[in-house]
């Protein structure tokens, strides 16, 4: 998995404007990062534009605020796309934000088929655990197989779905329930897409996976290894996959940012550096480590350097990528791969006991399996049966660290006033017509791919787009329980 | 008998990080508590709302997203509007130590920062609540 090529080093960042975000970017790059990971903020995750009254005080905040392919066009300035990969983090609106990235590199003069990197654009880790949801699951799902379709056709380097079981564990989950909820999610993309008449060898070798990395080094290190016997097997087996591709289990992974502590940040620095390991012992094919701030702000330069810094020495100095699944054949690490595969398994069935994962998640069924393991690591904590080094232990007396990284408030209005200023010059015929035929395909069963980047292609913005389909979709009503 | 302490825990703006909101309602509802718990993407309006029909002691906010200046000052204000200053408003998440004056000026009781235990924001509560 490795000895060849090593995995891409992909730092997720992005705030505030476009501007300054292609400046980040820029310097990642000239640090010897391999990959770009681009972050939205939550209005452009839920579909709103900067001007809308519910992004207030969050515009630019988390990520990056793009309201049109203008923004977007800023964004990656002076960056060639045929030679980078680049990853969104962005579900219910993926498939404008890559209707959008396909119209930039259109105008780079670079057709569809060379784009390589992946939108995440898995909805039903959003209604599990991540909460950035807009339509119910049918018109989401539709609007999944739309892609894995428009893509098998036009953006065959393009990885269409990244199956995240990351934001499942930030939220509370076991190793074990990580693995068993990530993949059955995975299994209801793929009998969506099935059941839309696509084949199965077509679009499943561009199904990605995205996992958390967490301390426990071992366990971790199985986890992987675990997650990757039960998809082939799944694929195989379940699904009759011919292709050796469609039963590859190829992998992101980021540290996970709730093992952070605020207190004295540069132990984190170790943390990170124990997770990035497991990562890479378990054979990941990208990686994201986090910075030692994040349990206090976003990450300020310096410390995203040495985030990067850590997956380089680990790449270039440790020797573990030299060897392709190196703790192969440890008896405790077989041991907790097939306990880990095991239990895994069980999940897995009852949640298709269940009806599969949308009607277990609409039951409410893994969302409370979730909670109650987040409490129970919290009376753990509490009891100090579970000691976390600088939190219930070895404290210290602190002062409040200095020089965090703070997005500067104006974003909002001045997002406000390039929409304002677009507008004014858009032509707006051309916007109505791509807008009502987008309308239109929405209330039909045709691919939305087309529609929306004609609409993108007329300057319509992300909140304009959203609301069309919001209108013909209806939106999602979650059930709330504690 | 005491009447049970009211605690409405809210989510406000669009932040989907729910996993503390949720530990801290459970834990307030262990602790005898009465606790609603409002899900994720409320307007201030809209947890000013439910605190008073709820007829609520406590107003715990949670934010993750950097929103917390905007969103907490707002329910504060609108708290202040209608009468209902009374109601304690504390709040959590990722919200840096300098942020942490502003919003106690504008209201905010008292900002719990990550690793601070479920049992202290217990025992916060029950001291200041007003009966």
């Amino acid at each position: 998995m490795y000895r060849g090529r090593l995995w891409t080093m992909r730092q997720y960042a992005g705030f505030a404007t476009a501007e300054e975000s292609n400046k980040r970017y820029k310097y990642l790059l000239e640090q010897g990062q391999t990959g770009l990971s681009v972050a939205f903020d939550l209005p452009t995750q839920i579909g709103y534009d900067s001007d809308h009254p519910l992004a207030q005080g969050e515009v630019g905040k988390v990520g990056v605020a793009v309201d049109s392919l203008q923004d977007m066009e800023i964004l990656f300035d002076g960056i060639p796309l045929d030679k980078v990969s680049t990853s969104m983090t962005i579900n219910a609106p993926a498939a404008i934000l890559l209707a959008m990235y396909i119209a930039v590199a259109e105008k780079q003069g670079i057709s569809s088929d060379k784009l390589k990197g992946t939108i995440q654009n898995d909805i039903l880790k959003e209604y599990i655990a991540r909460g950035t949801y807009i339509f119910p699951p049918e018109p989401s799902m539709r609007i999944i197989t739309n892609i894995f379709e428009f893509c098998s056709k036009h953006v065959p380097k393009w990885n269409t779905i990244s199956i995240s079981g990351y934001h499942i564990r930030e939220a509370g989950a076991t190793a074990v329930q990580e693995v068993a909820f990530t993949l059955a999610d995975g299994i209801a993309y793929v009998e969506a897409a099935i059941k839309a008449g696509l084949d199965v060898d077509e679009f499943a070798p561009r199904l990605s996976f995205f996992f958390n990395a967490h301390n426990d080094l071992l366990e971790e290190v199985a986890k992987f290894r675990a997650a990757r016997r039960l998809w082939a097997r799944i694929m195989k087996e379940r699904f009759k996959a011919q292709n050796k591709k469609s039963m590859m289990l190829r992998f992101h992974t980021q540290t996970g940012g709730s093992t952070l502590t605020a207190q004295q940040p540069d132990n984190n620095i170790v943390r990170v550096t124990l997770q990035a390991l497991a990562a890479v012992l378990g054979g990941t094919q990208s990686l994201h480590t986090n910075s030692r701030d994040e349990a206090l702000a976003l990450p300020t330069e310096d410390s995203v350097r040495i985030a990067l810094r850590t997956q380089q020495i680990i790449a270039y100095e440790s020797g573990v990528a030299e060897t392709v699944d190196p703790l192969a054949g440890s008896y405790y690490v077989e041991h907790l791969t097939d306990m880990i595969e095991q239990q895994a398994m069980e999940y897995i069935e009852k949640i298709d006991k269940l009806g599969g994962a949308p009607r277990a998640i609409e039951k409410g069924y893994i969302q409370q399996e979730i909670q109650d393991s987040a409490y129970n690591y919290q009376q753990e904590v509490e009891s100090g049966e579970r000691i976390i080094v600088g939190v219930n232990k070895f404290k210290i007396q602190e002062t409040p660290p200095k020089d965090l990284l703070k997005v500067d408030p104006r974003v909002g209005e001045l997002q406000t006033k390039k929409l304002k200023r677009l507008k004014e010059s858009r032509d707006n015929v051309r916007l109505k017509q791509t807008l009502e035929a987008l309308r239109e395909a929405a209330k039909g069963q045709s691919n939305l791919m087309l529609p929306i980047i004609e609409c993108v292609k007329s300057y319509a913005t992300l909140g304009e787009i959203c609301d069309v389909l919001r209108e013909v979709f209806g939106e999602y009503k979650p059930s709330v329980s504690i | 008998m005491n009447k049970k302490i009211r605690v409405v825990i809210a989510k406000p703006g669009l932040d989907g990080h729910d996993r503390g909101a949720k530990v801290i309602a459970r834990a307030c509802r262990d602790a005898g508590m009465e606790v609603i718990y409002t899900g994720l993407r409320q307007t201030p309006e809209q947890i000013v709302e439910t605190a008073l029909q709820e007829d609520a002691d406590v107003i715990g906010l949670s934010s993750l997203s950097g929103a917390h200046e905007h969103l907490f000052s707002r329910v504060c204000e609108l708290l202040r509007e209608k009468n209902a200053e009374d109601i304690l408003v504390i709040g959590g998440g990722v919200i840096p130590e300098d942020d942490i004056p502003a919003l106690e000026k504008a209201g905010v009781k008292k900002v719990f920062t990550p690793g601070t235990p479920t049992k202290e924001i217990i025992e916060y509560i029950k001291a200041n609540v007003k009966k």
